[in-house]
């Protein structure tokens, strides 16, 4: 405890700020059932009810509970962009690892791959794509990680580049072991650390992402809370002066300020820069 | 001058003028080398990106005649269909016709409601330029300006206060900065009006006025990443040697950034204003919407939540290529002003 202490007084005030929101943001997602007061999709009054003791930030287009639908909103937007920047990571990391190690044709087939894709402004393919599957919250994930596998692949690529040349990865690959061992064991443990750290901003991005694709009604389908769809459903309130709509956007923006001082953070802590 | 005179092609010339006859030459023709393998290197990725998009039809699960015709239609309708449109005949034939067709700025028909949608673009595309021509002209020298000022002054307030608000402007989402710009100048203090409609024979002043706020949010968001961009390749420059001697040799500290610096910042600077021009053409399918702005991305998003395939096949296509032509012109300018290439040792 006095260790943990110390070191926490040690970081800088943004960065602490920053992981206090990511940590209540963490017990939200966790713990959204008890928090609320209400069901997630449960009618209780009518529409655009006030602020009040019973419903502390008034009630949606619906007549829902809007405070409880920002907490169970939490689970579904931080949820999915966890999810797909998690497969983007092992799908890109693996590309990317694989085709440092292997090479050849594998490594130029894939990196060309890649360009194309990135070629393409990724809102514009991300539509192009849900058209073709449909939107629903499972395709949105599986379209948002391929997507972004590209920009891991490129990262996993360049810095497993760079390790697969050394000589404890020969001596390995002399010792005659198998190209799982190689990736899993030698090139993995020294690649992990610049991946962790484009973890927290690739976060951010899918995060903004998917927010805005729910926001375009084309991400998370009702009657699930999603604070992009929210946003939408009831921005007519924001013609009449209320803040209530922008409470949702406000919770985004929050989190991706959280995460981009804790970034800034570690970056600057692992760039050895001293002020 | 050195006095010794060359022989060269007939003429008589110095030393110097050879040198720089001969190295101006080579120089001339590696910028021209580099310049037209970026420009192939454009157009094959451009054609890539339309065989892609193509596919997206290829791709789409059930038939497309089925699709249009619905459940119902009888086997026979739909092969009679699947005839007219030309279905049967084998993809790449289709996608030669489709490319010669688009080429000559036919689109097709929607498959929601039969329109041609050359018809449905004519407008939008106007009006799609419009509003990122008008973000993009108040958002460059913004920030230029900026860049250079918060370089200039770095680690000042100024700077600080700068970077304060690019970075949060960067970390919230574009609907977010668009409602809070509704809330203050259209709802709190009424200035400019919250939708943005513009018709065919809305008066330009009118146009200008109508998308106040539109244009504001789009700023905002470019010129965050620009400003900082710029800010860091300026920084980076006047770290170098050639700065510190021009300082040393006691030049104003405008005539440093302007003589000395800003040649060698251009190319990334040129990158990042294309990046971010490229941007905006996309940033504009939400601000569209939130603005109800008659433009490609509310057509865009609309023809994706009905999933009309060739709509979204037409505005994808308009998108990516502006995308990528877009890279392409910063590459060249990229190369074309560098002054190592111009002026070789």
């Amino acid at each position: 405890m006095q260790k943990f202490l110390s070191s926490w007084w040690g970081i800088p005030l943004s960065a602490q700020f920053g992981l206090l929101v990511i940590t209540a943001y963490l017990l939200i997602v966790a713990l959204a059932p008890w928090l609320a007061p209400f069901g997630e999709t449960e009618i209780l009054a009518n529409a655009y009810e006030p602020w009040s003791s019973t419903y502390w930030l008034g009630t949606d287009s619906l007549g829902r509970d809007m405070l409880s639908r920002i907490i169970y909103g939490a689970r579904n937007t931080v949820g999915i962009a966890l999810v797909a920047t998690l497969l983007a990571f092992l799908i890109g990391g693996l590309l990317g690892l694989l085709a440092a190690t292997v090479g050849g044709v594998l490594d130029q087939l894939l990196s060309r791959m890649v360009d194309v894709v990135m070629a393409i402004p990724s809102l514009i393919f991300a539509l192009l794509m849900l058209t073709i599957v449909g939107t629903s919250a499972t395709s949105l994930v599986l379209v948002i990680a391929l997507l972004d596998s590209t920009k891991v692949f490129r990262l996993a690529r360049s810095v497993a580049q760079s390790i697969v040349v050394m000589d404890f990865v020969e001596a390995a690959r002399l010792r005659g072991e198998g190209r799982w061992y190689l990736m899993r064991h030698e090139i993995l443990p020294n690649v992990s650390a610049p991946l962790i750290a484009e973890f927290g901003l690739r976060f951010c991005f899918v995060f903004l992402f998917i927010s805005t694709l729910s926001f375009l009604g084309l991400g998370t389908q009702p009657p699930a809370a999603d604070w992009g769809s929210m946003v939408r459903d009831n921005a007519t309130l924001i013609s009449f002066g209320d803040i209530t709509p922008l409470l949702p956007a406000l919770a985004i923006a929050l989190l991706t300020v959280a995460i981009n001082f804790v970034v800034d953070w570690k970056l600057h802590a692992a760039s050895g820069l001293k002020d | 001058m050195d006095s010794v005179l060359w022989n060269v092609g007939g003429w008589t010339h110095d030393r110097n003028t050879v040198y720089e006859l001969f190295w101006g030459g080579v120089a001339m023709k590696a910028i021209l080398i580099m310049v037209l393998q970026r420009l192939g290197l454009g157009m094959l990725t451009l054609f890539i990106v339309s065989v892609i998009i193509f596919s997206a039809v290829e791709l789409l699960p059930g038939d497309l005649a089925q699709e249009i015709l619905g459940q119902s239609a009888t086997p026979e309708t739909v092969a009679a269909f699947r005839a007219e449109l030309g279905l049967d005949e084998p993809a790449v034939q289709r996608y030669g016709q489709w490319l010669l067709n688009v080429v000559s700025g036919d689109f097709g028909h929607s498959l929601a409601n039969g329109r041609a949608i050359s018809e449905l673009l004519a407008s939008r595309v106007g009006n799609t330029l419009f509003l990122a021509a008008y973000a993009a002209i108040i958002a460059v020298p913004l920030s230029l300006i900026l860049g250079i000022l918060t370089a200039l002054y770095r680690n000042s307030w100024f700077d600080r206060s700068v970077n304060v608000l690019t970075l949060s402007s960067i970390s919230f989402p574009e609907f977010f900065i668009a409602y809070i710009l509704i809330l203050a100048f259209a709802v709190k203090i009424p200035l400019f009006p919250s939708l943005a409609n513009i018709y065919p024979d809305t008066p330009f002043l009118d146009m200008l006025y109508r998308a106040t706020l539109p244009v504001m949010t789009l700023v905002m968001v470019v010129v965050a990443h620009m400003m900082r961009m710029t800010r860091a390749a300026i920084i980076n420059v006047l770290a170098s040697p050639y700065v510190e001697m021009a300082r040393l040799k006691g030049i104003s500290p405008f005539r440093v950034i302007v003589k000395h610096a800003l040649p060698n910042a251009l190319a990334p600077i040129i990158n990042v204003i294309a990046l971010n021009l490229a941007y905006l053409v996309v940033g504009v399918v939400v601000v569209e919407v939130v603005f109800v702005y008659p433009g490609l991305g509310q057509l865009l998003v609309d023809s994706v939540s009905k999933r009309d395939v060739t709509v979204v096949q037409a505005v994808s296509l308009i998108f990516a290529a502006t995308f990528i032509l877009l890279n392409l012109v910063a590459d060249v300018l990229a190369i074309v002003t560098n002054p190592r290439l111009l002026n070789p040792r």
